[in-house]
């Protein structure tokens, strides 16, 4: 796979680092690729927007940061406004449909869920990213379900596995269905 | 060389900052004790070496300054430990004072500085590679310390290992120059099985009690050492000392013992010197870097390669002593050497130096908060082909 950029953008407290931790960790420790994390640390707190960056590729990573985003994780519209204009031309967008109104170019393949909604469903909101997680998983495709599913269960506290698991196979699912030809 | 033990080594891959990964070294490599002061962006250092250490075996105190810290870490080694301490530009200008002492008194030990951009405060959560010279000169006096500049988490575990190796083997301060940059980055870490990670023991004396002498030396110029209560007569001064470790106010004194502080490590500098060459024959330009800016300059390195341009790459894994001999040979031989860092020329002037005039140095400059534009690096490379 040649190299791919990916932005994780969200306010404090919604999991945006340990969504980018995930991504990296399934790739570089389960999926056979490499990755590298970084992360703006700026005097960010729960409620401010917050970001983390993933560079995943085949090769050996030499330059860590972004220079053209491929796929942008929105989990918020603070996060999403500040990123938006970062995506490239024929990038992914994926966004939470509740909180996120797009206006991205038509060249963007942009797919939403309603992934606050989903968690909270599901018993617990802190799944929110997670459910995301699934959803990014299924519509990108660029790493191997299985071993983003070990890096969730490897990545979480035990007592919560089950309850992300599962938020991660909605998330999963979901993206699928919107990939199933219609009709 | 002994075997790490098992205990202390998790073996497998994990995925894992820059941090972190230097907390792993530092517990393989049997650090048992830490004292330090938080500070960004090296406290995750301190909080995983917290958090893992009371399973393992081994103290880490949060002290009230950064001052206190160094000089509990001497206390700790004297007092038969594996010590270090980790910090980041502030602190490290407080520990100044008491890192002289470490070299005065040859104590061995680790210091992390996971530098962030300055001078004072500065930006506290952003990168700079500006204290390379304060490693190297920051205490008054003449003494010569190591310092290492690991490029990514893997070797920040590595490099952290080795660190306490030479800091045993030369019985003085080792400094991990961590930045920002690799501080903060995630990437997989692979950790060997204990049995394949080598760990120098401290040289103890073999000499019975009352003959042992703290700073009798050998051929090697490094004395043995003994810890507090194992019962040899002992005295321990920042004062210019003699054999037995006592002051001794003269200037004969004071120049055998300066001239051996100093020698032991530059009469060995082949021996420390970790150096990473590729297509240095050859080249018309050789690109000289270490830490987070290596891994920025590779991109320049491929494309100037594209155009034609043969460019050699020299990456410093110890960068003091500084390899001036290996800089010697070359000079001369190439046209220039291009040295990017995150500061306003600190290693580069070495190369200058070393260059003596047969070979261009051409800095890159680069006032920290974030690390050099590739193209910026790859114009440089191409002005100093022409």
């Amino acid at each position: 796979m040649p190299r791919k950029e990916i932005r994780i953008t969200g306010y404090g407290g919604q999991g945006v680092i340990l969504t980018g931790y995930i991504f990296g960790k399934a790739a570089a420790i389960f999926g056979g690729l490499h990755s590298t994390m970084t992360q703006s640390f700026g005097p960010e707190a729960r409620g401010s927007a917050c970001a983390s960056a993933l560079v995943v590729d085949d090769n050996v990573i030499a330059y860590p940061y972004m220079r053209d985003t491929d796929i942008l994780i929105a989990l918020s519209r603070e996060g999403y406004e500040k990123y938006a204009d970062e995506l490239s031309e024929n990038g992914i967008l994926v966004y939470d449909a509740d909180l996120v109104t797009p206006h991205q170019s038509d060249t963007v393949q942009a797919y939403g869920i309603q992934a606050a909604r989903l968690a909270e469903e599901l018993g617990n909101r802190i799944v929110q990213n997670i459910v995301v997680v699934g959803f990014t998983t299924a519509v990108t495709g660029i790493i191997d379900r299985e071993a983003v599913a070990k890096a969730v269960e490897s990545s979480v506290p035990g007592s919560t596995i089950e309850l992300n698991l599962k938020a991660f196979a909605t998330g999963y699912e979901e993206g699928q269905k919107l990939l199933a030809p219609v009709g | 060389m002994q075997q790490a033990e098992p205990k202390r080594v998790l073996t497998g891959s994990h995925y894992l900052d820059g941090d972190h990964a230097c907390t792993e070294g530092a517990i393989a490599a049997g650090c048992n004790f830490i004292a330090g002061y938080p500070i960004t962006p090296s406290t995750e250092v301190v909080e995983r070496y917290a958090r893992r250490i009371p399973s393992i075996g081994g103290t880490f105190i949060q002290m009230e300054d950064e001052i206190a810290s160094i000089t509990a870490v001497l206390g700790g080694v004297w007092g038969g430990a594996k010590s270090m301490t980790v910090t980041s530009g502030p602190g490290f200008s407080l520990m100044m004072e008491n890192i002289g002492l470490a070299a005065m008194t040859e104590t061995p030990c680790v210091i992390v500085n996971v530098q962030r951009a300055g001078p004072s405060t500065g930006l506290p959560t952003m990168v700079g590679q500006a204290d390379i010279m304060q490693a190297r000169w920051g205490s008054h006096g003449d003494y010569e310390v190591i310092a290492l500049a690991p490029q990514s988490p893997q070797e920040a575990f590595s490099l952290t290992i080795e660190a306490f190796n030479l800091s045993e083997k030369y019985r003085t301060p080792v400094m991990v120059m961590l930045d920002e940059c690799i501080g903060h980055m995630t990437e997989r870490v692979v950790i060997p099985e204990a049995s394949e990670i080598k760990i120098l023991p401290r040289r103890m004396t073999d000499k019975p009690k009352g003959e042992y002498l703290p700073y009798e030396v050998g051929e090697d110029g490094i004395p043995s050492m003994a810890h507090a209560g194992d019962g040899h007569r002992y005295h321990i001064t920042g004062l210019t000392h003699d054999e037995r470790g006592y002051p001794a106010m003269d200037s004969k004194t004071q120049d055998t013992l300066v001239r051996r502080l100093c020698d032991k490590i530059r009469n060995n500098a082949k021996d420390i010197c970790m150096l990473e060459e590729e297509e240095i024959e050859g080249a018309d330009v050789i690109l000289l870097s270490y830490g987070i800016t290596s891994r920025v300059s590779r991109a320049a390195i491929e494309a100037a390669r594209a155009k034609g341009i043969k460019v050699g790459s020299m990456r410093l894994l110890t960068v003091w002593p500084f390899p001036e001999y290996r800089i010697k040979e070359l000079a001369g031989k190439v046209k220039a050497f291009v040295v990017p860092e995150i500061n306003y020329g600190q290693v580069s002037l070495e190369v200058e130096r070393c260059c003596a005039g047969k070979s261009e140095t051409i800095l890159i400059p680069h006032m920290g908060g974030t690390v050099h534009n590739p193209e910026d690096i790859l114009k440089a490379i191409e002005e100093a082909a022409k």
